[in-house]
C-alpha cells in the first residue's frame, strides 16, 4: 500500500473546500508547494495569498481576515508557524477567539535531514496550552482529510499538525470515523492501552501485531484530538485497563503524553508510561533512522509494554 | 464652527482619559491624550460607524495598534454615544468591558483585539485584504506608537500591504518622540520614519502637528484620493498633550496621576487650553 503524508492530504481537502466557499482563504509563507497549501491555487487562485517569509505578520494577517467573516487557513513548517508566530497565534487569534485554522506541516522529527531547527517537538505543548485552542493530529492522510474538513466546520482557532513523510493507512478512505473530541478504539483488547496520536498510530498497530503473538493484547486508541482531550474514553479505559502507554513524535513533556496524564491522575490514576522523545533536539537523518534512534517505533513500544506489565 | 465642535469633543475625550486612569490607578495616559485628534478626526469625519452598524464588519473599520492607549478608545467610544460615561470608571477593574488593552470579544465598537505591539497592522492588512478580495468599499484605519515601529513585525505588515497594494488601509503613526523608558532615538531610533514608509512601497503624508484636526481631516482626504498604495500619516504629535505637567514627559507614558494632580489637569482642560 502506497504511503501518503498528512499534508497531501491536507492539500487535496483545501481544494475541494475552496471550490465552493468564496469566504475561505489561504495563507502560507513561501512554503505553498511543501505544506501543500497552494494545491487550492488551482480551483480559487484570488483565496490564496502568499505572505512570504515572515510568519509572524501572516497570522496576525490571518486573524484580520478572519475578524472580517472568513474562514482563514494559514500554513507552514510547524516549526515556524508555532514557534516564530506563537505569540501572534495567542494574542491575535486565540484570544479574540477567531477562526483560523493553522495547518503546519513538516511536524517532529521525521521531517528528516533538514535537523534540529526544523524539527519541531514542542509544537503541541504550545498549542494546547494556549486558551480557546483545538490540537489535531490526525494518524493517515484520510484522516487527515477528515481533520481538516472537521476543523473547518468548527467555528474558532484551531491547530492541525500534519507530517513531512508518507505513513501507512490507518483508515480505509471514505469510512474514518472522525469526530472532534472523540479518540478512535482500532482494537478492543485488555489491561494494556496503548493512547496514539499522528504517525504513532501506525507504529501502535504495528506493536499490538507483535505484543499478540507474545500472548498480550493490548487496546489500541487514535487520540487525534489531543485539545479537547477525550476524556471519557480515558476514564472509561481505567476501569478495564491497569496500563497506559502514550505514543506521539513529540516531546514527552507537554504532548499527548501530559494531556492523558492530566486527566488520569486527577479522574482515575494508573500507571502510565511515555513513548516520545525525552527532552531533546532532533538531528539530521532519514525518518526511518530517526525514529529508531529517538525511541519511536513499534519495538520500542513493545518493550515500554512488556517492561512495565505487571 | 465645525471645528470648535470638534474641539470641544477632544476637551471631553481629554478629561474621560483623565478620569479613566485616575480612576484605575494604572494605565496609559502620555500616549493617549497625544492621539486625541486623530481619533477624533477618524471617528467625527471618517469613519461611517453608527449604533446601528456597531457589531457589523459592513462599514469602516479601525485597529488600536498601540493597544496601551485603550482609554483614548473608550473616550471616543463614549464621545460617539456607544458607551456610557458611567462605564468609563469600570477600566481596569475586575469584571470590566474595559480592559488594560481593548478586547473585541467584550467590548462592542472594538474592532480588533490589541495590546501586544506590531499585531494590530497586520490585523488590519488582513481587514484591508479581505475588503479588497470581496470588493467591499471599506477603508481600514490603524493607529500605531511611534515605538511601536521598533516592532519588525510592523515591517513586515508594511511590505506585505504594500505588495498587496492596500489603497483601502491608512495607517497613523503617533509620533511623539518618547517611549516608556525614554526618547525613542535613544532606546531605538526609528527616525527617519517617512523615508522608510516610502521605502516599502507606501505614500507618506507628514503632518507637522498631528494635534491640529483640520490637518488630521486633510490628511485622510488626501489619501482617499492614492490608488494602488498604502497610505500612513506621521503625524508629529505631543505625549500628554493639553495637560502641561505631562507634555513631552515620558515619565507620563504609564502612569497615573493622583486625584489632585488630575483635578489640576481637568481644571487646566476646562481653561480653555488643548
Amino acid at each position: 500500500m502506497a504511503k501518503i503524508a498528512t499534508r497531501e492530504a491536507y492539500g487535496k481537502t483545501l481544494v475541494e473546500l475552496a471550490e465552493k466557499d468564496d469566504h475561505l482563504f489561504v495563507l502560507d509563507a513561501d512554503l505553498s508547494g511543501s505544506t501543500k497549501s497552494g494545491m487550492m491555487k488551482k480551483v480559487a487562485p484570488h483565496q490564496h495569498f502568499n505572505m512570504g517569509i515572515a510568519e509572524s505578520n501572516m497570522m496576525a494577517v490571518a486573524a484580520g481576515m478572519a475578524a472580517s467573516g472568513n474562514t482563514v487557513f494559514a500554513s507552514s513548517f510547524a516549526m515556524f508557524a508555532t514557534g516564530r508566530a506563537y505569540e501572534q497565534i495567542r494574542n491575535s487569534i486565540a484570544y479574540p477567539k477567531l477562526n483560523v485554522k493553522i495547518c503546519a506541516s513538516h511536524a517532529g522529527i521525521t521531517v528528516g535531514e533538514d535537523g534540529a531547527s526544523h524539527q519541531t517537538v514542542e509544537d503541541i505543548s504550545l498549542m494546547r496550552g494556549i486558551p480557546n485552542m483545538l490540537v489535531v493530529c490526525p494518524a493517515d492522510a484520510n484522516a487527515a482529510s477528515e481533520a481538516v474538513k472537521a476543523v473547518y466546520k468548527k467555528e474558532g482557532p484551531c491547530y492541525v499538525r500534519l507530517g513531512r513523510s508518507g505513513v501507512d493507512e490507518v483508515y480505509t478512505e471514505g469510512a474514518v470515523p472522525f469526530t472532534l473530541g472523540k479518540g478512535n478504539v482500532l482494537h478492543k483488547g485488555e489491561k494494556v492501552a496503548i493512547i496514539a496520536c499522528g504517525m504513532m498510530v501506525q507504529e501502535a498497530l504495528l506493536a499490538k501485531e507483535q505484543l499478540q503473538k507474545e500472548g498480550i493484547n493490548p487496546t489500541i486508541v487514535d487520540m487525534h484530538t489531543i485539545k479537547p482531550i477525550d476524556e471519557e474514553l480515558l476514564v472509561s479505559l481505567a476501569q478495564t485497563h491497569t496500563l497506559f502507554v502514550t505514543c506521539e513524535e513529540h516531546s514527552i513533556i507537554g504532548g499527548l503524553g501530559s494531556a492523558v496524564a492530566e486527566v488520569l491522575v486527577q479522574k482515575a490514576p494508573r500507571k502510565q508510561v511515555m513513548v516520545g522523545i525525552r527532552d531533546l533536539f532532533g538531528e539530521s537523518g532519514t525518518p526511518a533512522e530517526l525514529l529508531s534512534k529517538y525511541g519511536l517505533t513499534a519495538q520500542h513500544i513493545v518493550e515500554a509494554v512488556k517492561k512495565n506489565m505487571e | 464652527m465645525l471645528v470648535s465642535k470638534y474641539k470641544q469633543h477632544a476637551v471631553n475625550m481629554r478629561k474621560n482619559i483623565l478620569k479613566m486612569v485616575t480612576e484605575a490607578k494604572s494605565g496609559h495616559p502620555g500616549g493617549s491624550l497625544s492621539a486625541v485628534e486623530i481619533l477624533t478626526a477618524l471617528y467625527f469625519t471618517q469613519m461611517d460607524i453608527t449604533q446601528e452598524n456597531l457589531n457589523s464588519i459592513e462599514r469602516d473599520r479601525f485597529v488600536l495598534s498601540k493597544g496601551h492607549a485603550s482609554p483614548v478608545l473608550y473616550a471616543v467610544l463614549c464621545e460617539k454615544g456607544f458607551l456610557l460615561e458611567e462605564e468609563l470608571c469600570t477600566f481596569r477593574k475586575i469584571g470590566s468591558r474595559l480592559q488594560g488593552h481593548p478586547s473585541m470579544r467584550m467590548l462592542d465598537g472594538v474592532d480588533m483585539s490589541t495590546g501586544s505591539l506590531g499585531q494590530g497592522i497586520s490585523a488590519a492588512v488582513g481587514m484591508a485584504l479581505s475588503n479588497k478580495a470581496h470588493q467591499k468599499p471599506y477603508r481600514i484605519y490603524t493607529l500605531l506608537g511611534d515605538g511601536e515601529l521598533q516592532e519588525g513585525e510592523v515591517w513586515e505588515a508594511a511590505m506585505c500591504a504594500s505588495h498587496y497594494q492596500l489603497d483601502n488601509l491608512l495607517a497613523f503613526v503617533d509620533f511623539n518622540g518618547l517611549q516608556i523608558d525614554g526618547n525613542i532615538c535613544d532606546i531605538m531610533n526609528p527616525t527617519p520614519i517617512d523615508e522608510k514608509f516610502k521605502a516599502f512601497g507606501w505614500h507618506v503624508i507628514t503632518l507637522e502637528d498631528g494635534n491640529d484636526i483640520e490637518q488630521v481631516i486633510q490628511a485622510c482626504e488626501e489619501a482617499k484620493t492614492i490608488k494602488g498604495k498604502p497610505t500612513v500619516v506621521i503625524a508629529k504629535t505631543v505625549k500628554g498633550k493639553g495637560v502641561s505637567f505631562m507634555e513631552n514627559q515620558y515619565t507620563w507614558h504609564g502612569v497615573a496621576p493622583s486625584v489632585e494632580q488630575c483635578e489640576e489637569a481637568i481644571q487646566e482642560l476646562e481653561g480653555g487650553r488643548s
